[in-house]
């Protein structure tokens, strides 16, 4: 991951300016702020990142199990799940177990070939942050948010579901 | 028929509304051919060989008058005046226009269909029995199971990028007429011991290029633990599914390399998190989706059968030869099930015109309670027609050229569109069911040959599910030119097998030819009528038909390495 850090991202459906400095492995600690390592580099510096005054997220790879650092990262303010390409889905997996079994609270931001045509379903399964790619509308992409207004499945969203309103409409 | 609710129905028209941006965005080239394919594809949208192709979700196979005859509408609105009924049970069309897409879901919409997830690396459309329902061998209707695994599968957040399609089966019938154990997934509906309703789960079938037959993995589930259950089996997929290879992406791979104790052993652990989830099921749930189901209501036994079905078969030996072959039984006495047979000679397996929709719907609606159902051997079934009824419907679809007496026979074979539609396919398969056809035309012959499946795929992606073909024949590009690998003794009902391939491919000219050697062997090998090609196969080996097929010479097959 050495795509620039983007200007401006979307967090919980708004265009906000973006905080967060994506460091590289090999690159030097600002003095203060907000940064963004990798899982190796957050293992091997954890003292030093402790001590340093930033706020540390995490970026964690798409084959990482969740289950392995769910207790290790509890306390990071944000961490960073993986689109490597569109149709690589195994962030959903990881975000939903985050914030579903681990109740994780911070923040989950996407990264990647993150486009318009994802949001919706990546904001089901808790992810509610979003890199977009170089390409994309920012705010042609909030209208992702809305293509449903209801789901079949509970997830990490918490709306309403089919089942659900069903359930309350029989009762 | 299920009914839809207004809120199925509202996420139904907003999918429309998503397509049609979607659609919009790529024509104005704000998405890339790859992106938009990724996309359309989850809306059953193809680019062919010669056009786009739009597959169809028909859930379980089950469709309403008022479906069939939109059906109708869109082949000549927007196509060449033809469907085509799938091994899915769904329908496609072959010549649509992709700008003109989002009006036909729109269209679809109207009567409670849509295309969504019948294509792309996501939970594929729900099959079952063509038989739910009325089946004498069945425990329960399986429908509502299906339905509500429809519902649970569409638009899945976390599973619509998976590392490859995924299907799931369900069979609720001492024999299992779904195929269910070449699925991602086969259910089996069951009751326990102690007479409790739940589920047997098998997981990794499949066919392709790398056919296998799926592993037991729970012996019984309890019926309210089906959601969990299924989602811990597929987010054990999404994680670690090998997304490196397409031809290893399957979950059947998965389940091979890690073997089925270790990958039950996951699924295991990863449902213990889960099941006392709110996935699980309240009792509730599943009678709500069953009350949406239409219910029928049966003649007496003596209204439904006055006599007269009897009198016709001694006085008309065509209606009589037609009755033995496309009837089976219906658990109400009194009722038949009419299998429509798609397989007439000169038309391409599965096919059905705008003007046979139309003219199902009205048969439909007249005698079998305005329902139809699609088989995944590409047929229909009038499942509940009254037997003072069988004649008139018998002479209906004769004038429709839809009473070709040959279900379960030699020419009720099963094929892909092969090359002259498909992009993938390496060889032809229409005109291989057609020279088949031609050969064996005498349905006398037919009729002594007696049950036998052929099925055909045009290439290795197996559409055509020729592995589990009694006599099995796939299609290979051999320097440019279609020659055919042929295979016996594969199944795919509860004794589930995979076919033996014969030995080296055969040419274009000669295939059909060969299909008569091999049902030559047959003939002279059986025992009697009673045992079937797939019996005598099992009883007396490979030996004699390859013999029969290759002579004494030593064949050097070259293909045999490069395969």
């Amino acid at each position: 991951m050495s795509a620039p850090t983007p200007a401006t991202v979307i967090v919980d459906g708004r265009i906000v300016e973006n905080e967060w400095l994506s460091l590289a492995d090999d690159a030097a600690l600002p003095a203060s702020g907000k940064v963004i390592v990798s899982l190796k580099r957050f293992r091997a510096e954890r003292a030093v990142l402790d001590g340093s005054g930033l706020a540390v997220g995490v970026r964690i790879p798409n084959t990482e199990d969740v289950a392995t650092l769910a207790r290790e990262l509890a306390g990071q303010p944000l961490i960073a799940v993986e689109i490597p390409k569109m149709a690589d889905g195994r962030a959903y997996s990881q975000a939903r177990v985050l914030r579903e079994r681990y109740a994780y609270r911070g923040e989950i931001r996407a990264q990647g070939d993150v486009m318009h045509d994802l949001l919706f379903n990546m904001a089901r399964c808790g992810i509610n942050a979003f890199e977009l790619r170089a390409d994309q509308d920012a705010q042609d992409c909030l209208r992702a948010f809305a293509d449903f207004d209801l789901a079949y499945q509970q997830a990490a969203d918490g709306i309403e579901t089919v089942l659900q309103r069903r359930r309350r409409l029989a009762a | 028929m299920y009914r839809y609710d207004e809120l199925d129905q509202r996420l139904v028209d907003e999918r429309v509304a998503q397509f049609r941006d979607q659609t919009r965005r790529f024509l104005a080239g704000k998405l890339s051919d790859e992106e938009f394919r990724s996309l359309r594809l989850r809306n059953g949208l193809y680019i062919q060989r010669f056009a786009p192709m739009l597959r169809i979700a028909v859930p379980y196979g089950l469709l309403s008058s008022k479906q069939l005859r939109m059906l109708g509408h869109i082949a000549r609105t927007y196509d060449k005046g033809y469907g085509h009924v799938s091994t899915r049970q769904n329908i496609q069309f072959n010549w649509p226009k992709l700008e003109q897409v989002p009006d036909i879901l729109a269209d679809l919409a109207t009567v409670q269909m849509h295309a969504i997830q019948t294509s792309g690396n996501c939970i594929r459309n729900i099959t079952a029995d063509h038989l739910a329902g009325v089946a004498a061998d069945e425990l329960l209707d399986p429908r509502p199971y299906c339905e509500i695994t429809r519902q649970w599968a569409t638009f899945h957040p976390e599973f619509n990028w998976l590392p490859r399609k995924f299907k799931i089966a369900f069979s609720s019938s001492t024999l299992d007429r779904a195929a269910t154990k070449v699925h991602d997934i086969g259910v089996h509906l069951l009751r326990n011991a102690a007479g409790e309703l739940g589920y047997t789960i098998y997981v990794g079938g499949g066919l392709g290029r790398m056919p296998m037959i799926a592993h037991k993995i729970r012996e019984f589930l309890p019926e309210l633990d089906l959601f969990s259950y299924l989602e811990a089996i597929l987010r054990v997929y999404n994680r670690h599914g090998r997304r490196d290879n397409i031809h290893r992406a399957r979950i059947k791979v998965l389940v091979k390399s890690l073997g089925p104790a270790k990958f039950t052993e996951q699924v295991e652990a990863e449902w213990a998190e889960l099941k006392d989830s709110y996935l699980k099921l309240q009792p509730g749930d599943i009678e709500r989706i069953r009350a949406r189901f239409d219910q029928h209501s049966y003649l007496t036994p003596d209204a439904a059968d006055d006599g007269s079905y009897d009198a016709r078969l001694a006085t008309d030996s065509r209606f009589a030869a037609w009755a033995k072959r496309n009837l089976r039984a219906h658990r109400q006495q009194g009722y038949a099930a009419v299998f429509v047979s798609l397989k007439a000679s000169g038309v391409a397996p599965g096919d059905v015109t705008d003007a046979q929709f139309d003219a199902l719907a009205d048969l439909a609606d007249r005698y079998s309670f305005g329902e139809v159902r699609n088989t995944h051997d590409q047929n229909m079934v009038l499942a509940e027609v009254a037997k003072k009824d069988v004649y008139a419907v018998w002479q209906r679809l004769s004038e429709l050229n839809l009473a070709t007496p040959n279900i379960g026979l030699l020419t009720d074979l099963i094929c892909c569109p092969g090359l002259d539609f498909c992009s993938l396919a390496n060889a032809g398969s229409i005109g291989v069911s057609q020279d088949i056809f031609d050969l064996f035309e005498d349905l006398d012959y037919q009729h002594d040959i007696g049950e036998l499946k052929i099925k055909m795929s045009g290439c290795m992606n197996g559409c055509g599910h020729h592995s589990v073909g009694h006599i099995g024949i796939l299609g290979v590009d051999k320097h440019g030119e279609e020659w055919y690998q042929v295979t016996l003794g594969g199944s795919a009902e509860n004794d589930a097998t995979l076919g033996d391939r014969t030995g080296p491919s055969i040419s274009r000219a000669d295939i059909a030819g060969a299909v008569e050697k091999l049902i030559q062997v047959y003939l002279e090998h059986r025992e009697g009528p009673e045992e079937t090609f797939l019996d005598a196969y099992r009883r007396i080996g490979m030996a004699p038909f390859k013999q029969k097929l290759y002579g004494g010479a030593e064949v050097v097959a070259e293909d045999e390495v490069a395969a």
